[in-house]
Order: C-alpha cells, then structure tokens, then sequence
C-alpha cells in the first residue's frame, strides 16, 4: 500500500484506516506485535490485521468489529493528526481542478502545515511528477517529512523548510502551479511567479479573510497574473431520513363522513407518501440538512500566469 | 506524458478553446474555415504556431493578430464627481452616433480608440465618480476591444464551457461538483476505474486527465455505443485510449449471471446514435440536442458505415463485365471488412468482460440520466472492497433511494449525501462583494466505500446498517426515523 498506489492486502509498516462507524474512525500504523484499543475491545495487529484483504471486517477482543480500510487522501484529511487548521477536501477538490493538476504535473505548495493537501497534491500528480513543499516551522517540516515517508510517497515529494516570502520554493521557471496558504501571500507572489513555468502556469491563494483577498488580487495584477478569479465553495451534506408528519384533526363537517382534501383514513389515498393509517400519519423519505454546516473556510483566488 | 519546457503550440487539427471574458467555445483548428465566436468572425490560420493561452485581437479581415502590450495610462488623476445625484440619464449624453461609431470601425480604427473617442464625446463622463468611470470604461472595452484568447482544453476549461453553454447535455453536472466528484472517487493513474456516464463523454475525459493514461478505464454505456464527443476535445495523446475499453450495460446481468456471451453483439453505434439524440436529457433540454451544429467540434471518429447495402440498390445494368466483376471484388472485400471488425468488436467485447469479471476495480463514477439505483447496485458487484464509488444525479430523491437501496444491500460504508454550493466574488478597492450565487442547480452526489460484503447473513448486515447511521441521538425530532 502507499498512498499512491492500492494494495490488496494489509502489511506490515502499512497506515490503515479503523473504521468503527458512522464518522468514527482512526489511522493506525500496522506493526507486527502492536495492539491498538478500540472501544469494541482490542485489535492485535499480528493475528488480525496483517495479511487481511483491505476492507475486511475485523473482530474486537470484546465481540464488536471494525472495519479496516486502505488510506486514501480523503480519509487521510478526516483522520490526520491536526497542527494546524487543515484544508477539507471540498476545497481540496476545487483545487485541484482549477489549477489543472495531473499527473506529472510539477507543483509548488506552502504552507505544508498538517500536510492535508500535500497528500491530495502528491497522489494527482503521481507517478511523474512533484511537491515542492515550504513550510516556515521547523518541527512541521520534519513530522511533514516523516509522514510522507511513512506513506511510502516520499520520491514524490521534497519539503523545505524555509520562509517561502523571504527566498521562495528552490525551483525556478518549472512549476506547473503554485498554492498558497499561508498569512501574507502578497508578499509571495513574486516568488510564485518565478518559480512557474514561463507560459500558461496557474496560482492559487486561499485566505480566510477578505482583506487578504484584496491585497493578494492587487499584487497578483501587478505582477501580470490574468484571468484573477475569486470563489468560495461550500459543502451541503444531507442526512436520509424517514420523516413522520401528524396529520391535524380538522374536524368533520356536519352529516357529511367524507371530508374533502387530504384524509389519511382513505384506503385509496395515492401520492408518493404512505400514510399511516393506524396513526394518523405521513411518512416520507426526506433529505435532512445537517444541524451545523460550514459556513466558511477561506476564499480561493485562481491567475493564470501569462 | 508531460509536455515540458515553453508553453504547447497551437497545431492544425488540434481541439482548441475561445475564450473572450468568461465565455467559452471549443473548435477545431482548421485552415479556412470561417469561425463565428461572440459575434465576431474570423479565421484561425494565424493562430497555428503561437503558443496556447495568446490573446489576439480580429482584424478586418477576419485574421488573428496576436494584441500587442499597451500600457495603461493610469498615473494620471482623472477628473471626477463624487455621486450621481446630478446624473440625468437621458440616453442624449453620448455624441457620437451609431453611424459616426461605425465609421470609425470601417476605417479600421482599433477598439481601444474607439473607447477613447466615446469618452471624450460623453457629456457626462467627468461627473461620474472614479468607480463609475471604471465601469464604463470595462463596458466599453469588452464591447469594442474584441480580444479572444486561444486556450486548451483541460477538465478545467470544458467542464466550465459544457455548464454555460450545453447544460443539457451533461445533466447539469456542474464544474464544482465534477470536482467534487474526482477527488472522493481518488481518481489518480494507475488504478482500474469503472466509468458509467451520459454526459457527452466529459466526465470520461476528466476522469482520463485524472489517470494520465496510467491504469485502465472500462466505460459502460446505454444502447449501441459510448458517446465520447466531449473526450475528443481533451486532445490526448493516442496511447491514452489504449487502455480505453467500453461495455454494454445490455449485458451486464448475463455478466453478473454467469451467462454472458458474445453472440449477440449490441446494435451498429451508427443505428443507435439517432435513439442517443433523442432520448439525451430531458424534454425541456432536448432543443440543446439540436444546436449541436457548431458547438460540437468535428473531431468525432466517423461512425461505421455500411457499404454493402448501398450496392444493392445500384445499377447493376452495366454492360462492362469487368466492371460488373470489380464490384463483386468490392463487395466481398466490403463484407470481409465487416467481419474482421466484428470479429474485432468481440474480441474487445471478451477482453472488457473478462476485466470486469476479476471484480476488482479501484472505484466507480456514475454520472447519467438514469435512475441511479439499478446502476450502483449492479455496477458495484465489479468493484473491489475498501475502495471509493461517486453517483452523481441532477435530483436528490433518486439519491434517496439509491441510499436505502444500498443500506439495505449492505457492503458500503460512509454512505454520504451532499452537494456544493459556490459563489464568485468580485474583488476591487473598495468594491469586494461576491457576484453571483449558483446554489443550487449543480447536481448531487452520492459517495461511499466499498467494504467485504457478507452474503446471506442479514442480521450483520442490519446491524452494519445500525453502527453506520448517525444515532438518533436526544436533538432528534420524534418524528425523525433512520432509514
């Protein structure tokens, strides 16, 4: 398994993902002799992880079961460890396509952070091409770099630690695109811009705040960027739900037993819900917003290098 | 593969994208061929051999000319007015009329001149404020200065260009949720994808980018053949179709049922493109299916034709025997013809069968007019465990049933419900505000991953069901049920 690459069977030294139910789930480092607790009882690595076909149920010590899922860069970005806010991949998504990644595609990133989307960069642009990665913090660097090996992408990618504003990403003139997150990226624009290939690159900023996007727009024409766009893009996710809605006692009129309008006491009611009769009810299947949505993680502003 | 080193050249023959603001159209690079873009007509023979994403600028010829860099003159501090309370819009305040604009047109005055000229002559243009006086200015630029942009197509360019002008054609699957789509699907080279799509061939081509000719793609399609009209416009290297096969849904349950075979092979593509068109979307966008005159770039491999009915009805009367025996030549070598490419046609039908028969694909995209339930269920049986699969659907109730459907089947994990919403911002000095709101009308999808599937063991796969629905937790309606 890597990252990039699917695997059948779980191994040892292999990340995989615990996958316990609805949104709980955890990464584990596969080890030969380790033992991870889950709240269903215990998983020994040994007997019933390695040499399991991914996406196997696993029996706990304690009766209840997981299941133990090969990583991806999706899952990855649910489960990593946080050390800094993270990119989700609804923007990750729009991302990746507005600035035309694929594979082999040379691209240049920072901040790393928590590497969320260095690992979604590094699997689009596999097998041919590269991550140019800068992060300013010297222990994210370094985590960034073992996790990167750990996930068996470590060819793929290269993780300099240097402040990205004061001396760039340590290429020139080769990058297919260049992504910037990180507080002041106005003053990054020129080194993106060197660092892109001479014709057709693309940039992306993504800034929590709309002052940022203003200034990094002005630099971005300055420094000649065409086709300047600015979105936003936010996830719905609705939840399947039966819905029951009572139907009202609206009385009956006078001598008359039928009443007009919506009777769930008539056995020939037709439509697309089922009533219920017993409980003078409607049924019906509904997509249900969640309670709390995101409202907003930051805007990305798109240039194309002309 | 990559292309390296400057920007690629625009080539005869390439599939090549307009662009003049935030309108798009995809043509083929020919040589004299008359191109209508944005009311402006031209030719592209200029445009060959300059690199792609050049601006140019329609002479009176109807040639490219490649726009030469002005400098704005924007250090000059322009006379201005504070509000518009004294701004009366009487339609009399410019003095150039449309027989003086046209004029200078015909004496080929260029665009930017042309801008000059109407400020000058507007009696009101001094009092506008600053911000004003921008507007008008872009106003008139893009209305006079006609610039167009040669760009290539990419995901990216296509997606964007199918939505604004033929929405119909790819189920309204907009750009942002085609995103959506290839990064929770993990579409990356070299994994073995199942595509099943109605969208012109569009979400094939960006699934195709995605794997960088790495892997295999096996398409199923409805009816006679897959439509790849959108695909054709990526411009792929060839080697990229290599591992492009295609089957029939027609015979996916004889596959699933052990009883598939080769002996009825689907109906000719070129009998079925004619039920394709007609049944492509819904009523109220069947009128986009007819103005597929010029939208559609003329790169779409020729259907097969079928030569030997044709001789039937010829003359037969010709008195030359050699003539009378040349035909006969003809026609055996056309029915020979025939066979090999039938024969070819089962071969391919074989190969594509016995992939999906190892069932284990890296992932599915569905993205189709169809009812999407009897497609997951049917589909998935081809995939692997612990792998990703996205359906998308213009509406959201077929979705809820394909979620109850696959809830009750069992296998999946993570089952999610979603859609995107997206907003364009306008971003000026003290002019930021978003510009347009597009919630809404971009489809929904369906995602989840595939997990070992348990035949025959339905309290397991009830209580699968349970640990992976959110609990009805004490914030719950009372009338709220888990499906």
């Amino acid at each position: 398994m890597s990252f990039v690459e699917y695997g059948d069977t779980i191994k040892d030294g292999d990340t995989a993902i615990v996958f316990l139910g609805h949104e709980s789930m955890f990464p584990v480092k596969v080890q030969h002799g380790s033992v991870t607790q889950t709240k269903y009882g215990v998983i020994r690595h040994s007997t019933d992880l390695i040499g399991k076909k991914y996406g196997s149920k696993v029996t706990c010590s304690k009766g209840g079961w997981v299941f133990i899922l090969h990583p991806t860069p999706e899952l990855w970005t649910m489960n990593l460890p946080h050390r800094t806010q993270i990119l989700y991949s609804t923007d990750i998504s729009i991302i990746t396509m507005m600035l035309e990644l694929k594979p082999g595609s040379i691209v240049c990133e920072s901040g790393t952070g928590s590497g969320s989307l260095s690992h979604a960069l590094i699997r689009t642009v596999a097998p041919s091409g590269h991550l140019y990665t800068v992060e300013f913090h010297q222990q994210r660097a370094e985590k960034a770099r073992e996790e990167f090996r750990e996930h068996g992408v470590e060819h793929l990618v290269t993780v300099t630690n240097q402040d990205v504003c004061k001396n760039g990403f340590g290429v020139s003139n080769i990058a297919d695109a260049v992504f910037l997150d990180i507080p002041s990226p106005w003053e990054a624009i020129g080194h993106a811009k060197s660092a892109l290939k001479a014709e057709g690159g693309r940039i992306c900023s993504f800034s929590p705040c709309i002052e940022q996007v203003q200034r990094t727009c002005l630099a971005m024409e300055e420094y000649g960027f065409t086709e300047i766009n600015t979105l936003e893009i936010l996830l719905r996710v609705y939840n399947v739900r039966t819905v029951s809605l009572p139907i009202p006692d609206l009385g009956k009129a006078a001598e008359d037993n039928s009443s007009p309008g919506f009777d769930s006491s008539n056995p020939s009611h037709q439509g697309s819900s089922c009533a219920n009769l017993q409980q003078g009810t409607v049924q019906f299947k509904s997509g249900v917003p969640l309670r709390e949505v995101v409202g907003h993680t930051g805007y990305l502003t798109f240039a194309t290098k002309s | 593969a990559m292309e390296g080193g400057p920007g690629a050249r625009i080539r005869e023959g390439d599939c090549a994208v307009l662009k003049r603001d935030e309108v798009f159209k995809a043509v083929s690079v020919l040589r004299r061929r008359k191109i209508i873009f944005e009311k402006q007509w031209f030719y592209l023979d200029n445009a060959i051999g300059h690199i792609y994403g050049t601006t140019f600028e329609v002479t009176s010829g109807g040639n490219l000319q490649p726009k030469q860099e002005v400098e704005e003159t924007t250090t000059e501090t322009k006379e201005a007015g504070t509000d518009n309370r004294n701004i009366v819009d009487d339609g009399k305040s410019q003095k150039l009329t449309h027989d003086d604009i046209k004029a200078l047109k015909d004496k080929g005055i260029k665009g930017q001149e042309i801008v000059q000229q109407l400020i000058e002559n507007s009696t009101t243009f001094r009092d506008k404020t600053e911000f004003a006086q921008d507007k008008y200015i872009k106003k008139k630029k893009k209305k006079y200065e006609a610039v167009i942009t040669i760009v290539k197509p990419s995901t990216r360019i296509l997606s964007t260009m199918y939505y604004a002008r033929e929405p119909g054609k790819i189920n309204h699957l907009r750009y942002d949720t085609l995103a959506q789509m290839l990064t929770l699907g993990n579409i990356h080279a070299g994994t073995k994808m199942i595509v099943m799509e109605t969208c012109a061939g569009l979400v094939l081509g960006a699934v195709m980018e995605r794997m960088g000719g790495y892997g295999s793609i096996i398409q199923m399609y409805p009816g006679g053949g897959p439509v790849r009209a959108a695909t054709s416009c990526f411009g792929f290297p060839k080697p990229f179709f290599d591992n492009l096969h295609e089957f029939p849904l027609s015979k996916v349950q004889s596959l699933l049922s052990g009883t598939f075979s080769t002996e009825t092979l689907p109906a000719d593509p070129e009998e079925n493109a004619l039920v394709e068109e007609e049944s492509n979307g819904l009523s109220e966008e069947k009128q986009s299916s007819l103005q597929e005159t010029e939208e559609e770039p003329a790169t779409e491999a020729p259907m097969e034709i079928n030569p030997t009915e044709e001789q039937d009805t010829m003359d037969i009367n010709a008195e030359d025997v050699e003539f009378k025996e040349n035909k006969e030549k003809e026609n055996k070598e056309n029915v020979r013809e025939k066979q090999i490419k039938q024969w070819e046609r089962r071969k391919k039908l074989k190969e594509a069968a016995a992939l999906l028969r190892e069932k284990n694909a890296d992932g599915l995209i569905v993205a189709s007019k169809f009812h999407p339930t009897p497609l997951l269920l049917s589909l998935l049986e081809f995939v692997a465990p612990s792998r990703p699969f996205v359906v998308y659907c213009q509406y959201k109730e077929p979705l809820l049933e394909c979620y109850t459907k696959l809830r009750e089947r069992g296998g999946v994990i993570n089952l999610k419900l979603s859609e995107t919403w997206l907003r364009n911002y306008q971003v000026l000095p003290d002019r930021s505000h978003p510009k347009l709101t597009m919630s809404g009308g971009g489809g929904y999808l369906l995602s989840g991953i595939t997990v070992v599937l348990e035949k025959g063991k339905s309290d397991s796969s009830n209580s699968e069901a349970l640990k992976v629905e959110e609990p009805s937790s004490k914030r719950c309606k009372l009338q709220d049920l888990p499906c």
